[in-house]
């Protein structure tokens, strides 16, 4: 009884965990390019967050079964092939499904292959871990990846355009800095800052 | 007349680190010291460079005629993966001077954005200086490639520069190591916003 009570708290721990303690953003610093290239709007940032949500979890599941038949010398490549065919299924998923998202997210869904969050969590978790913990593991870091990367982007769409997901509540144009490449670096640091400041007390 | 637009686009204009974002992840972690970063801005020219060549090569002549374009992110990152390794080997063989200064950062390379970034900008985008828009030819292409780790380089060694004047002063806490650095890089990219323009 203990042993399964300590089994889901153990469970619900890999889906929450992605928010603040191992948030991919704000904690560990992963994946950078797609944080701050693709959230000029909160709407991006979700389906970006999203699109690698998707391939972080599957790719999670397989090398999780794949791990154990894997020689330890080629198992990084072998990681890397796994990664990129879900990227490419998702690249050609979103090509045939929503081919608008896939043009404004562009060259950043196939660069989900060289994303750090992925590769990282195949050789820090999955590879040692059971096939359900680390589509859980996946799904959680997934989660909290696509927070950080909505809130930057709904950051930057008030200062920006003065609207949230499209929805305009401030009249004018606002500070057109801030959807541009400027904006992303000074909105990053300052969250980084109220993170330090306030989440990541020990 | 067009090879120096488009070297003064991909240098200044389109800044691959501050209007692009690639290859952020060595850009925050190895600009701690100005030597680190000109080592690594080394490495990277070179290596996107010769992937670049090698990639648009093989997307010629292999995936386009048999309709393989799909394959494009699978092979690229394998090609990319392949010819670091293979330049490790080489320049420890014939230059050990030159790998002693690049070597160690050489395996990072492999998942540095930028580079698979360069090789499939360079054959699925159309780009047009002063011209109808049109895909780049091998000549193009690898003038491209090089101007644009070029811009890599110049924003790495002045970001490093900054930095190492940064560690010397006194920071509040929760702003110290990447935010700070973040905040700056934020208005080095507002500087490069003025280039914006020119060509």
């Amino acid at each position: 009884m203990l042993k399964e009570g300590l089994k889901m708290s153990s469970r619900l721990h890999q889906l929450t965990k992605g928010f603040v303690k191992d948030n991919p953003t704000f904690s560990l610093v992963l994946g950078m390019c797609p944080t701050l290239a693709t959230t000029t709007s909160a709407i991006n940032g979700l389906e970006m967050g999203l699109a690698t949500m998707f391939v972080l979890i599957l790719s999670n599941m397989v090398i999780s079964l794949l791990a154990p038949a894997v020689p330890d010398k080629v198992r990084i490549p072998v990681y890397i092939v796994v990664i990129a065919t879900f990227v490419t299924v998702l690249q050609l998923a979103m090509q045939a499904f929503v081919p608008d998202v896939y043009e404004t997210l562009g060259l950043f869904i196939p660069l989900i292959v060289v994303n750090c969050i992925v590769l990282g969590r195949a050789e820090a978790f999955a590879n040692k871990n059971s096939l359900v913990d680390s589509a859980l593991d996946g799904i959680g870091i997934g989660l909290g990846f696509t927070m950080s990367l909505t809130v930057i982007g709904i950051i930057r769409e008030i200062l920006g355009s003065g609207s949230v997901f499209g929805w305009k509540f401030i009249p004018g144009d606002g500070v057109l800095a801030f959807v541009m490449a400027p904006g992303a670096f000074i909105v990053l640091g300052y969250l980084m800052v109220i993170f330090n400041k306030y989440l990541a007390k020990k | 007349m067009e090879f120096l637009l488009i070297i003064i686009s991909a240098i200044f204009v389109n800044n691959i680190l501050l209007s692009q974002f690639l290859g952020i992840c060595p850009f925050l972690g190895v600009s701690n010291k100005l030597s680190t970063a000109v080592g690594m801005s080394g490495a990277v020219c070179f290596v996107i460079t010769l992937a670049t060549v090698v990639t648009y090569l093989l997307n010629q002549y292999l995936l386009v005629p048999f309709g393989l374009t799909f394959l494009q992110t699978i092979l690229f990152i394998l090609v990319i993966a392949a010819l670091v390794q293979m330049v490790e080997i080489v320049l420890k063989k014939i230059s050990p001077s030159l790998y002693q200064a690049l070597g160690i950062f050489l395996p990072l390379i492999t998942t540095n954005c930028a580079v698979l970034g360069v090789a499939i900008t360079v054959v699925t985008k159309e780009f047009s200086f002063g011209g109808e828009p049109a895909m780049f030819n091998l000549g193009e292409a690898t003038v491209y490639a090089a101007a644009t780790s070029i811009g890599y380089g110049l924003a790495m060694c002045l970001f490093a520069g900054l930095r190492e004047h940064l560690a010397l002063n006194s920071i509040p806490k929760p702003f110290k190591g990447l935010p700070i650095a973040l905040i700056t890089a934020g208005i080095m990219a507002m500087a490069f916003l003025g280039f914006s323009g020119i060509v």
